[in-house]
């Protein structure tokens, strides 16, 4: 009974087995059904956009990690991967592939890295990168091809709002970008993330429950709303990335609720007729904000005592 | 039975199964028995013993010096070999008693009485202080503080805490599985002596078999017996107060507050043996268990046997331990040396293999928001932890530092794995200090 080898360590000694890194590969998971449905729709420009996008991610991530003298196995945590699926899938099926590698770079770098790497860029990476897209290249990242096709142009069901039915929607054979059309696949990804509980329900329900109301309340299809665009892909994927949202259960529910009244707002109001990606990144900037107006009461203050 | 929840908490793999169904078994007293004098929270007691003393079991050896303080009886019978400090659980060298067990186990008299609930109020309170008891859940609080500090309130319920719910211990539960008459009459004991109206013995809901059994020898008397939800921390005492009456102790006060009183199972038997058989606070029962231990258990050990010779009596280790906890994984003791006595406070004994002692590179907090989720005490966890890594101690007060229960839940659950209750704790010294 020897005790000098004894390890000591300050309590708690057992540690949950999440780790940060099964939580980013969760995800890739999940992506995994919207890039198949993708794939069955558009082909190969799926595996071309978001192969790219992934691989330019994860390099840009490596390489900087190269530059700021820290260690390479960096990337292994997953969470460049995500950024990169993600932009992929956020993409026109016809986008030229420098675009997309542009893209890539883009996020990572000027979207994660120089804030600091993970944890600590205020705004979601994949949403930096492709909003850097649709500013620079306005005309190719909304030239949009109706699935089975590479190259005839369609309008997306947003433009034209009665040539699809809900099922369509549902199912994914509208135009659109990569993995936003099918309804059913991010579904299957979103229902995965929650149960693995990485999710947190309050903002996918805040979000779209937000939006669906208001569209009701201004006379428009809530449930076309809902379906159409990149709207769900975003609210299940995007406006739930931990790092960019606030940490507080109510924090959350603004989070998503704010998201939602944005998202109309643009998509009612706007020039633009999609609003996704504005929706999350402004607030994403209104994300410290709300955790601090959201500080939980302290168990035990202000509380009166029974006399 | 409906199941009473809290806020916050963690679900860790609670491994009781290796030892729940495992009956006490008695140790037999040390050959050498070392005795801090300080076996609670608060000061020292006074020792009344010098080298070369003859002592008895249960004779008192060092006494109540201050208020908040619990006298100490001798465990066996022998000489004393030396006063001096020795190393303990927390670490830290304390005076202690080192007695030789002269293997004659000679008794003082200890004075039992036949029905001691007829006992008066301030007679049980003076049994109660006279045995030495401290809270046994893991605090030590000295109970005839806490019943004292409630002297002047009005104290609706008592609630008997059987919510043993750091994983691995299964002390509290034989004792509510088997000393379950002397649980429910240390209960009413402790009633009256602090004059409480009603009481009422809270279960983690994963032990249906204590639940079963009080609620039996409870029978027809105005004992309820309810049900917590199977959550880390549900026997925290003011998360257990809030699930049950729905009362919340103020933030740096005490449950007498709010008009209720919070005592260990383990402590009402205590509280039952000292008024009815005039035996003071000198053993427990303790948990042995891990990975690497040979034939885990519960035992009835005297206090001040070495962790050692409770190991040893455990089968001792199937492998070179790695560490070695007093207490349960959340909130236990490391231990360097296994020279170290049981004390008052000691719930388990647990010694886990290299494959077991994980050592973590915390990565970059993800603002996944676990740990503000978990947070029983409704702190962010994440915040304090940023304030203290930069000396922002203002800060890390204001954002409620000092509230923290030191449960460990945020450092468990962080998927960076960040060590969120080790800064936590600095933040509480420095504020502390100033
Ligand atoms: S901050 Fe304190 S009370 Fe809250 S989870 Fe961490 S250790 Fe527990
Ligand atoms: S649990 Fe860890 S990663 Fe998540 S918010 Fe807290 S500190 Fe950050």
């Amino acid at each position: 009974m020897e005790g000098s080898r004894l390890v000591i360590s300050l309590s708690p000694h057992i540690r949950d087995k999440d780790t940060t890194q099964k939580i980013m590969f969760t995800v890739v998971l999940a992506l995994i059904p919207v890039w198949a449905a993708a794939t069955y729709f558009f082909g190969f420009n799926s595996i071309r956009l978001v192969l790219l996008s992934s691989i330019t991610a994860v390099a840009a991530e490596a390489v900087i990690m190269v530059i700021r003298r820290q260690p390479v196995t960096a990337v292994l945590d997953g969470s460049a991967l995500v950024t990169g699926m993600l932009l992929g899938l956020s993409l026109p099926p016809s986008l030229p592939s420098w675009m997309a590698v542009l893209g890539a770079v883009v996020a990572i770098v000027v979207g994660k890295q120089v804030f600091g790497g993970l944890g600590s860029n205020p705004f979601n990476p994949a949403l930096v990168g492709r909003a850097f897209l649709v500013a620079s290249f306005s005309k190719a990242m909304t030239t949009w091809t109706a699935p089975f096709t590479d190259t005839v142009t369609a309008a997306t069901p947003l433009i034209n709002q009665n040539a699809v039915s809900y099922s369509e929607l549902f199912f994914g054979t509208t135009a659109g970008s990569l993995g936003e059309t099918s309804a059913l696949a991010i579904l299957l990804g979103g229902i995965f993330l929650f149960y693995r509980g990485v999710l947190d329900y309050r903002i996918p329900v805040g979000f779209l429950g937000s939006a669906a109301v208001l569209m009701f309340l201004f006379g428009e299809d809530p449930i076309f709303h809902l379906l159409s665009g990149s709207l769900l892909l975003g609210a299940v994927f995007m406006a739930t990335d931990m790092v960019t949202t606030p940490i507080t259960p109510k924090g959350r529910w603004i989070f998503g609720i704010g998201c939602g009244v944005i998202l109309v707002l643009i998509r009612l109001w706007g020039s633009l007729p999609e609003g996704l990606t504005y929706s999350i990144l402004l607030m994403n900037a209104a994300t410290p904000l709300i955790n601090r107006w959201t500080r939980p009461r302290i168990f035990g203050q202000g509380v009166k005592t029974h006399e | 039975m409906k199941t009473i929840n809290f806020r916050g908490g963690v679900h860790p793999e609670y491994s009781k199964y290796i030892t729940a169904d495992l009956p006490v078994k008695v140790l037999p007293p040390p050959e050498i028995a070392i005795i801090p004098m300080v076996q609670h929270v608060g000061e020292a007691a006074e020792p009344l013993v010098k080298k070369g003393d003859q002592v008895k079991v249960g004779q008192i050896i060092g006494k109540i010096c201050n208020t908040v303080c619990a006298s100490v009886h001798s465990p066996v019978s022998g000489t004393v070999k030396a006063v001096e400090p020795r190393p303990t659980v927390n670490g830290h060298a304390l005076l202690s008693v080192v007695i030789e067990n002269d293997g004659l186990d000679a008794v003082i008299d200890m004075n039992p009485h036949p029905d001691p609930i007829q006992l008066s109020a301030a007679e049980i309170q003076k049994k109660i202080e006279s045995a030495g008891i401290v809270g046994l859940g893991g605090a030590g609080f000295p109970a005839i503080v806490k019943i004292n500090s409630a002297k002047d309130h009005k104290i609706d319920y008592l609630i008997i805490n059987g919510s043993e719910c750091e994983p691995y211990l299964t002390a509290d539960h034989r004792v509510m599985a088997e000393y379950t008459s002397e649980v429910i009459l240390g209960a009413k004991l402790l009633a009256k002596a602090s004059g409480a109206e009603k009481i009422i013995i809270a279960v983690e809901e994963n032990k249906p078999e204590c639940i079963a059994k009080l609620t039996e020898a409870a029978g027809s008397s105005a004992i309820e017996v309810v049900k917590v939800v199977t959550k880390y921390p549900a026997g925290s005492e003011k998360q257990l107060i809030k699930a049950v009456c729905n009362r919340e102790v103020p933030s740096n006060g005490l449950p007498y507050q709010v008009g209720v009183l919070v005592h260990n199972v383990g402590t009402a038997w205590a509280v039952a043996q000292a008024c009815q058989k005039g035996r003071p606070l000198i053993e427990r029962v303790v948990t042995v268990s891990g990975d690497i231990i040979k034939e885990p258990g519960n035992f009835l050990v005297r206090l001040g046997t070495p962790f050692k010779t409770v190991i040893q009596a455990a089968g001792g280790f199937t492998a070179e331990p790695a560490k070695v906890l007093a207490g349960g994984p959340m909130m236990g003791l490391a231990q360097y040396n296994l020279d170290v006595p049981v004390v008052k406070t000691v719930t388990g004994i647990l010694a886990f293999s290299q494959k077991e002692v994980k050592q973590y590179d915390p990565m970059p907090c993800i603002k996944c928001g676990r740990c503000v989720e978990v947070c029983p005490a409704h702190l962010m966890p994440v915040r304090i932890e940023l304030f203290a890594i930069n000396g922002m101690w203002d800060e890390a007060r204001d954002y409620g530092a000092m509230d923290c229960i030191e449960c460990g839940c945020c450092t468990y659950i962080c998927p960076s794995k960040r060590g969120l209750f080790h800064w936590i704790k600095l933040a509480k010294s420095k504020i502390a200090k100033v």
